[in-house]
């Protein structure tokens, strides 16, 4: 029953990450994002998906698909009917799916951040049905597969799994949110393992939107640079198997890092700008080290929401100086943004997995083409590839609408 | 465990825009009458059933967040101030610090269109003014804003079903201390995209629009006397489990529903949408009230009427108990039970009626 709830465990369990799935711009799978991160490749190029010759800006960090995908539970007609979303979504969950070891069973939470869904359908059902004479064939399925509650029961499906499935729509947070929310099932002893985490795909009306507010950078997308001029536009999925630590140990699954803090809060100021000082952001990051029992002295790298806007980064810096205090000085931060672009609903779970490999591998991810740091940043921006002893890292998130998400993971040794 | 209580409820529907007009349509069980929607570049017009203009003017779009804002912002904003009225007029509540969830189906349509078609045409010249209303998250910011004191906020997506989800969710922040009031709304709106997809995926049902939203509290002296009793799980409909079976499985975790009590189904006007749950609940003879075959297909709105519709009911003291069985078309099925605040769980329903 999800009400009453089960009672909460006297002491909270810990939450292992076992199992993660990337796909981005810069490559399917945990060994190509990592040489391409830890590189700071960047990974852009002129839009294929859409005609873009009348935008402002041309470029965006796109995924290219396998011709073939590995087999599932799922039929080719099943799959044909996935969009670019949901097969990037389809994708991630295999690869986290099969790293952890998991079986196929039920009672086994799905919790998934996205901004669009399967958009892509929804714009194809548009432009049908706007076409004159008219006519129907396909619109039916588009109808139906552009809802991103189909593209998450068919990730079920795929794996021969069911549970509660939970999609959330927080806009950019909504990754980060998504793996929180999985974190705290698990903690409130609601499940002991979940699925979570977040995908998008550049689609026409999402580029023409952010087009036409002028958030497109015309340049290079370059994160806490003095001289940004906006973001880039990337897709991809990733998505985290978690679990107690204790069912982790128990099935002698490898652990790749622990979930240790969470931390949501709404900022109220404007739908599209956040809080010129970073209220919020502080709040959250504050929220989120409380929960995992860490102070600013013991984060060795923060995954930085930084997507390139001057009104973003200047408040996300003004709250990152302001929260690390002394420690700012020398805590490296940077925005993996600059290498795959801004990937709104998939961003926080893609940094999630960005921010478990520089634990795992003890690096950290450069902005390579950044130049002059803002002055409102007090803290130092990774600009060339460089190893490093990291235990702890921080990840932000922030949405249109307001909602910030701040996750904080510890290596597992 | 905290109990959790309902502190109020706001509605916006094709009725009216309040519980007071919710509750008159579904006591006159007469499906309410439809309007037709022009369809671009085709001759034959759509059914729908439009939300009435309002009779007084909305105070709350003077707000200068709400300037812009679509038609699922409006029915969002007047259902939640609704619910947090009783709530707003107790100076011991004035400081709540509130929780905020939004559930959507299809979500701002209307501006998503709009920004599309603007984007076909000229991309160069769509509206920058328009493309922020068109996220999903926009209702619920909005509505954030104009609240003031929301400390917690969530936007949920996908079938009606998740409404209950949302309540869920809404009580285990109130369970964990995390906000002292939680307003769970959900809305949609609907344009001739919508009610095209409707006359493509089931024939019979009528798109409308409309909001409704249940607000939930930990102290029965803020509440209007019903207690939210149960929500069973989210039962998913997968390879592993036909909808059929997970309807089934819902209508066991509900239990046996008391004489007397009152079922808020969600039954609409298409038998093969229906099936499942008209199955499920054939052996039910209580007092039953089908919210979608009065007012239409409202998505995530009409799941959250059903439930104002059966906490209403309570409150008003025409049952002392009242179930609700949301079956979405391609989710899941979830039910939930609410009874009268000072009416003892074992009285109304008997012992090893709520499943554990």
């Amino acid at each position: 029953m999800l009400f009453p709830p089960k009672p909460s465990p006297a002491e909270p369990p810990r939450v292992v990450v076992t199992g993660a799935g990337i796909i981005t711009a810069l490559g399917r799978g945990w060994k190509p994002n990592a040489a391409g991160f830890r590189a700071g490749r960047r990974a852009f190029r002129p839009v294929t998906h859409f005609d873009v010759s009348r935008q402002r800006v041309k470029i965006a960090a796109e995924v290219d698909l396998p011709e073939s995908f590995p087999a599932t539970q799922l039929s080719a007609q099943q799959l044909n009917r996935l969009d670019r979303a949901g097969k990037m979504l389809l994708l991630a969950a295999l690869e986290a799916w099969q790293q952890a070891g998991e079986e196929p069973g039920e009672d086994y939470p799905l919790v998934l951040g996205t901004t669009a869904g399967g958009m892509t359908l929804g714009e194809a059902y548009y432009r049908q049905a706007i076409q004159t004479p008219h006519h129907r064939r396909g619109q039916a399925t588009r109808a139906i597969q552009y809802q991103a509650q189909v593209q998450a029961l068919t990730v079920f499906n795929a794996l021969g799994c069911s549970g509660p499935t939970t999609i959330i729509s927080n806009a950019c947070a909504s990754g980060g949110n998504a793996i929180g929310h999985a974190f705290e099932l698990i903690r409130s002893g609601q499940a002991e393992r979940a699925l979570a985490g977040g995908y998008d795909a550049v689609g026409e009306l999402v580029f023409a939107g952010f087009d036409s507010l002028q958030a497109l950078s015309p340049t290079s997308c370059r994160p806490f640079d003095a001289k940004r001029d906006g973001l880039a536009l990337g897709e991809g999925a990733a998505i985290l198997n978690l679990e107690t630590l204790d069912r982790a140990r128990r099935r002698g699954a490898e652990i790749l890092g622990e979930v240790i803090g969470y931390g949501t809060a709404i900022d109220q100021h404007h739908l599209t700008q956040p809080q010129p000082q970073g209220n919020t952001t502080l709040t959250v990051m504050k929220q989120a080290c409380a929960g995992a029992h860490v102070t600013p002295a013991d984060v060795d790298y923060i995954n930085a929401h930084g997507t390139g806007t001057v009104l973003n980064d200047a408040s996300e810096a003004l709250a990152i100086s302001e929260w690390a205090g002394p420690r700012a000085a020398t805590l490296p931060v940077s925005s993996t943004k600059a290498s795959i672009g801004h990937l709104l609903g998939g961003a926080g779970a893609v940094e999630a997995v960005v921010s478990l490999m520089t634990l795992r591998e003890q690096w950290l991810p450069p902005e390579v083409e950044l130049e002059t740091p803002d002055p409102a940043c007090k803290f130092p921006i990774v600009q060339k590839p460089q190893n490093a002893r990291v235990n702890v890292v921080l990840s932000n998130s922030f949405g249109f609408g307001g909602v910030n998400a701040s996750l904080i993971f510890r290596r597992w040794a | 465990m905290s109990k959790i209580f309902v502190a109020g409820l706001g509605a916006v529907s094709p009725a009216g825009w309040n519980v007071a007009a919710l509750r008159a349509a579904l006591e006159n069980n007469e499906p309410l009458p439809g309007q037709t929607l022009a369809r671009p570049g085709w001759e034959k017009s759509l059914k729908v059933r439009q939300v009435p203009n309002p009779t007084t003017r909305l105070e709350f779009l003077a707000h200068p967040r709400l300037r812009r804002s679509s038609p699922i912002t409006h029915y969002a904003a007047a259902a939640t101030l609704e619910a947090l009225a009783g709530l707003r007029a107790n100076a011991a509540a004035k400081n709540f610090r509130l929780g905020l969830i939004a559930c959507l189906q299809s979500g701002c349509v209307q501006y998503s269109c709009r920004f599309y078609d603007e984007t076909l045409k000229n991309p160069a010249t769509a509206s920058p003014l328009i493309f922020p209303e068109t996220v999903h998250a926009a209702p619920t910011s909005h509505v954030a804003a104009l609240l003031e004191n929301v400390r917690l906020a969530q936007t949920l997506v996908g079938d009606p079903a998740i409404f209950l989800q949302g309540v869920a969710l809404g009580a285990q922040w109130l369970t964990e201390h995390r906000v002292d009031a939680c307003l769970i709304f959900g809305a949609d709106e609907t344009n001739w995209i919508i009610a095209d997809a409707f006359a493509l995926l089931d024939r019979q049902a009528i798109a409308t629009a409309g909001a409704g939203a249940v607000c939930l509290c930990r102290e029965e002296k803020f509440s209007i006397g019903v207690e939210l009793a149960a929500i069973t799980d989210a039962l998913v409909f997968s390879a592993r489990q036909s909808r059929r079976h997970a309807v089934a499985a819902m209508r066991a975790q509900l239990g046996n529903i008391s004489a007397g009590e009152l079922l808020c189904d969600g039954l609409g006007v298409s038998p093969r949408a229906d099936a499942a749950e008209r199955a499920a609940f054939a052996d039910c003879s209580n007092p039953r009230i089908s919210p979608k075959a009065i007012l239409g297909e409202g998505m995530m709105a009409a799941a959250a009427w059903q439930c104002v519709a059966a906490c209403d009911a309570v409150a008003e003291k025409k049952h002392a108990s009242a179930s609700v069985s949301l079956v979405s078309p391609n989710q899941q099925a979830i039910g939930a039970r609410f009874v009268r605040a000072e009416f003892s769980l074992s009285t109304a329903a008997p012992a090893g009626n709520i499943a554990p």
